[in-house]
């Protein structure tokens, strides 16, 4: 016959027993792991990276000088490095732009409209592109965007080769196809982060009481002003929360430009090719420092706007 | 409100999703074409015959394999660091909780650039060697966030009760893990798996950074992007990202059902 009270005699009950008075202690050992992981892999490497971006090159012997300087970030500030700079940040902007204006109608129509079988195809009709292949989609553009490829060939079988090349013509952003040139770059960029875009301004969107869209029109304002005046100031931490990985994915991407768009130069190229060829890892670390830089000002800014519970 | 959308928005939307779609359409018919040279369209015609010519391409498996093993063991890194996070996250309220999920967040809300250098410039100090060990490290770091916005999407819909209601019963806290919180937490787990899998098999922005020089850490990605820059047979890189698709879409559209009921709340973060 078992005691009506069990003694702690197991070493897992007794461990039980511990944790029950001290919550402290299970919390600790839950934790160790993880921070140890995140704390000495990633910030560590962070750290590292900080601390390389204050050595310098010497570049007559390829080798890194390991000692602290600031003429690696003289460096950074010459005028070429800062119209990379200038151009990823440029980039990212309409990219962010575009891709809230696009990712707009499908997140609206999803969250108020489609019910359903309709909300679960949208939902995975979004879902899937975003997690699939980042490369694929990116190769997917290559033959897409391609001189011989279906644009072209769309264009001319619509009778509409006139605006492809009128949009080739434009100063700075066109080239001689859509695969050489800043406008191929950007609908890749574009095309790409869409997803990232939609899926928070939905859950947004999905957020706002329909009550006050009533209300709204009881009061007299008509589609146009609720929209402006109730539904786009309450979705607007969705569309700042999508806007943080448009910003940041486009900030640091090295991929697409490097194969879709001009030779001309973006931050993560440059740190790509710093460190790769050349060797000249202060440089590279000194690159990367900037989209940090950028984006934990965005972040702060974000969740300043209420964009985490939107996240 | 209008019950029903106007035809402006729904053309628009669907507008939208085509866009979303039809490059990846476009994938699957080039890897039938028999023109090798260029992306002529439309294609000149359709042949099979690239699926048996990948196949038979030996330069193609060991980077697959290399994949699969990668991913297989950055998801159980996540998975079981993950789950302790969201664990500690899901009780009590402590210091330096805000922090810790920022610092969860960080490696995906960085671009993947950073990630990369970084490691780059942490390996050599530590005079240690670039190999496929490293690509897991840099991996399993941004799979975590992956696996703990699953777990812990479900642990706050997960009743404390319950925990206590077993502790009542007589259960120790290991028993009370075994039989109450992993069966509750199972999908979650299994569905933030996948995705982490899905993530990692076709990552290449961080691992072209952690991954060591050779074959022998030439993962699927590296080895398609050597095609993107390269390209020999057109047509066998479709097939190729015909195969990677595949392994990422599977998982995810099995990772979508088992969480339906969560999915709006564990909304992608990749």
């Amino acid at each position: 016959m078992s005691p009506a009270i069990f003694a702690a005699t197991t070493i897992a009950s007794r461990l039980t027993g511990v944790f029950w008075r001290h919550p402290k202690l299970l919390l600790g050992l839950l934790l160790a792991p993880p921070l140890l992981w995140l704390g000495m892999i990633y910030l560590g490497s962070l750290a590292a990276l900080l601390v390389q971006s204050f050595y310098s090159f010497d570049d007559f012997s390829g080798l890194v000088v390991p000692e602290f300087t600031l003429t690696t970030y003289a460096k950074l500030a010459s005028p070429a490095n800062l119209s990379i700079i200038l151009r990823t940040l440029l980039m990212a902007l309409a990219v962010t732009l575009a891709s809230a204006i696009i990712a707009f109608p499908v997140a609206y129509y999803a969250a108020r409209y489609a019910r359903g079988r309709w909300k679960a195809v949208f939902y995975l009709g979004v879902m899937l592109p975003l997690w699939s292949s980042y490369l694929v989609k990116v190769y997917a553009f290559k033959l897409i965007l391609a001189k011989e490829g279906i644009v072209t060939w769309a264009a001319s079988a619509t009778h509409t080769d006139w605006l492809l090349n009128a949009a080739l013509a434009l100063p700075f952003v066109g080239g001689a196809s859509l695969s050489s040139s800043y406008l191929g770059t950007f609908i890749v960029f574009c095309y790409v982060w869409l997803p990232y875009m939609i899926l928070p301004m939905q859950a947004a969107i999905e957020r706002v009481p329909l009550g006050l869209l009533e209300a709204s029109s009881d009061l007299g304002a008509n589609a146009r002003q609720t929209f402006w005046t109730v539904t786009l100031p309450l979705a607007l931490p969705g569309v700042i929360a999508g806007s943080i990985f448009t910003f940041s994915l486009t900030l640091g991407d090295y991929i697409i430009p490097q194969i879709i768009g001009t030779s001309a130069s973006f931050i993560g190229m440059a740190v790509y090719q710093l460190q790769g060829t050349a060797g000249n890892v202060p440089l590279a670390a000194a690159f990367a420092v900037i989209p940090i830089l950028i984006m934990l000002a965005y972040l702060t800014l974000a969740r300043k706007a209420g964009a985490f519970d939107a996240l | 409100m209008p019950f029903n959308a106007s035809r402006g928005l729904k053309v628009a939307a669907g507008a939208g999703l085509a866009f979303l779609h039809l490059p990846i359409v476009l994938i699957f018919l080039y890897a039938f074409t028999t023109e090798e040279r260029s992306f002529a369209f439309p294609p000149p015609g359709l042949t099979a015959q690239w699926f048996a010519v990948a196949w038979a391409r030996s330069d193609i498996w060991p980077p697959l394999i290399l994949s699969l093993q990668v991913a297989l063991f950055s998801t159980l890194i996540a998975l079981i660091l993950g789950t302790l996070i969201s664990a500690a996250m899901a009780g009590a309220k402590f210091w330096g909780r805000e922090s810790l999920s920022l610092l969860v967040v960080l490696p995906i809300a960085l671009p993947g650039v950073v990630t990369g250098i970084a490691l780059r410039a942490a390996v050599p100090m530590l005079h240690l060697d670039f190999s496929w060990i490293t690509i897991v490290l840099g991996h399993a770091t941004f799979c975590i966030v992956i696996v703990y916005n699953n777990a812990v999407a479900r642990l706050r819909r997960l009743s404390g009760a319950i925990l206590e209601a077993s502790a009542d019963l007589g259960a120790n806290a290991f028993q009370t893990f075994r039989y109450v919180l992993l069966p509750n937490l199972g999908t979650a787990l299994l569905a933030g798996g996948m995705l982490a899998f899905a993530l990692s098999f076709d990552e290449v922005i961080v691992t072209t950074f952690t991954a060591g020089t050779g074959a022998a850490s030439k993962t699927l990605p590296i080895w398609m992007l050597d095609e993107l820059i390269r390209p020999r047979q057109r047509p066998v890189t479709n097939v190729v990202a015909i195969v990677v698709f595949a392994t990422t879409f599977l998982p995810i559209l099995a990772a979508y059902y088992l969480t339906r009921d969560t999915a709006q709340a564990a909304v992608a973060q990749k």
